[in-house]
């Protein structure tokens, strides 16, 4: 039961009321550059799951296996900075050689994500996180966040490219065109997420 | 000395470690692309047209190397691409003709249209022509939303004063953009050298045609298909047109057009002219179809610029690339 309550706690806050993006103002550039086209924003998101995933596990380890012990957590950004870096470029390798297909699904974004803010913040982040007793996120714990970090991450991704491609039907005022009414829209969705803030679970 | 070493040491640790597992990985994933595919891609125009099918020049040329595709299709790249590729991919090149837009309509300019209405609403050719048919009187000429010129990735169809368009042949790459843009299919590809046109598109009887049209109108009077010495034009539906793959541009016809919408644009045709890099090999001589070339073996050849019709057909024989045209705009 515990474990279950966990879950879903963890999910439905790093989704909908801390989403990443909405809430927490991470990884806004692929946010609004990757939204044009529902395929793109999709690989996209999918390459951040897995990314933040992966860094949420490699991170907590060294955090709490190479830092920590050492008293070393003020160096906390620039090794996970270097760790998340060398991850990707790793994984891109590995994907290219032994799955093609993915590969070529995910290509352009991977290396987008080297170096993007919301990996990097979600990785300090579990760090951060605690439990209302005052407990700090173990290692599970810590893998499930980055990975429902994502998931919302994509969630956002694709309702805007969604409402992008209805943008490029729409009669915009010619001086709204492109960008501002992008910016327009993903002030409004900011907004209505909102509405999740104070959500008790 | 432990509050420097132990960072140093471990941040370093951290960069060694990393940097050896990404060599390590650079070899034991390395994936082989196939070297040729950036060498064709390196020889494209690179201006993602689209003119040869595919989705860009980078999928070109990855269809050229993995699925064989024709080495021909690019039309930004033309003949001096196909070349450049072949010696890549090691296959000939067959002879490419560079193809020029050309606007069958000799309206489109405020002064040479007359128009129905005015037209207060977006500036689009296709918007145009579903509000009551378009201004122009004319219910197949030019609707002058001048939208052929905006889609021209290239710049090569100009206006002047007045609106009226005309096609730069230098700057044309016969990529078919505009073709696909005009609403009223009004302009046609056509090899380069091919000079005489009909600039009209009108289909309505003689009468209908010249009254409404602000130029000057094909009426149908099927002159010019009984004085075509190659029987390249048909009259049909009340208009002349010509099929460029049989008509030498010899110009009788628009010698005789009663209302001069059968253009001989002799004067805007290129004029081969032949470099000192000539070696004298003939094969310019053999191949042009006016004999407008002359010189004997392993001589300078001569063009004689009244009989050149700028057709480039000896331009893409010459092995040593000695001949130009010149054009005189």
């Amino acid at each position: 039961m515990e474990l279950l309550y966990k879950l879903l706690f963890i999910s439905i806050s790093t989704v909908f009321v801390q989403n990443f993006v909405l809430m927490r103002f991470l990884g806004l550039c692929p946010y609004i550059g990757v939204s044009k086209k529902l395929d793109s924003a999709l690989g996209m998101g999918m390459a951040v799951i897995f990314v933040m995933s992966m860094a949420s596990c490699i991170t907590y380890l060294i955090q709490y296996y190479l830092l920590v012990p050492f008293g070393l957590e003020y160096l906390q950004t620039i090794a996970f900075i270097l760790t998340i870096a060398s991850l990707v470029q790793f994984l891109e390798m590995g994907i290219a050689k032994y799955a093609p297909a993915l590969y070529k699904a995910l290509g352009v974004f991977l290396p987008l994500i080297t170096t993007n803010c919301a990996v990097l913040g979600v990785a300090i982040l579990n760090i951060q996180s605690t439990w209302a007793d005052g407990t700090p996120f173990n290692f599970i714990e810590s893998i499930l966040q980055g990975f429902f970090a994502g998931i919302g991450f994509t969630l956002v991704l694709v309702l805007m490219a969604g409402i992008r491609e209805k943008l490029e039907y729409s009669p915009v005022p010619e001086s709204l065109k492109g960008m501002p009414i992008a910016f327009i829209v993903a002030g409004c969705m900011a907004l209505a997420f909102l509405g999740f803030a104070g959500f008790k679970i | 000395m432990e509050f420097i070493l132990y960072p140093v040491a471990i941040i370093g640790g951290l960069g060694v470690i990393y940097g050896l597992i990404l060599a390590f990985a650079s070899v034991k994933f390395k994936v082989e692309i196939d070297p040729k595919i950036e060498q064709v891609m390196e020889v494209t125009p690179g201006a993602n047209c689209g003119a040869c099918g595919y989705p860009g020049c980078s999928a070109y040329a990855e269809a050229i190397v993995k699925e064989g595709a024709a080495i021909n299709k690019c039309a930004p790249g033309g003949q001096a691409m196909a070349e450049k590729v072949a010696k890549i991919m090691g296959v000939k090149a067959g002879a490419q003709k560079r193809k020029v837009a050309v606007i069958l309509c000799g309206a489109g300019g405020t002064d040479r249209t007359n128009t129905t209405f005015e037209y207060n609403g977006v500036n689009h050719c296709k918007i145009m022509n579903t509000v009551g048919i378009g201004t122009n009187a004319c219910t197949y000429g030019c609707l002058g939303g001048n939208s052929c010129v905006d889609v021209c990735l290239f710049g090569a169809i100009s206006l002047d004063e007045f609106g009226n368009k005309t096609v730069d042949r230098d700057k044309c790459t016969g990529c078919g953009a505009c073709v696909k843009e005009c609403p009223r299919n009004l302009i046609v590809l056509a090899d380069i050298g091919k000079e005489v046109h009909v600039y009209c598109s009108n289909k309505d009887k003689g009468a209908v045609a010249k009254k409404n049209c602000g130029a000057v109108a094909c009426i149908g009077c099927k002159i010019c298909e009984k004085k075509c010495p190659v029987g390249a034009i048909t009259v049909e539906d009340n208009l002349a047109r010509i099929d460029y793959d049989k008509c030498v541009s010899c110009g009788l016809c628009a010698s005789v057009c009663p209302t001069g919408v059968l253009v001989d644009n002799k004067e805007k045709r290129g004029k081969a002219r032949v470099t000192d890099d000539c070696i004298g090999c003939t094969l310019c001589a053999k191949v042009c179809p006016t004999e407008a070339i002359s010189g004997s073996l392993k001589e300078k050849h001569v063009v004689d610029p009244e009989k050149c019709i700028g057709c480039e057909a000896c331009v893409s024989k010459c092995p040593k690339k000695a001949i130009e045209v010149d054009y005189a705009d």
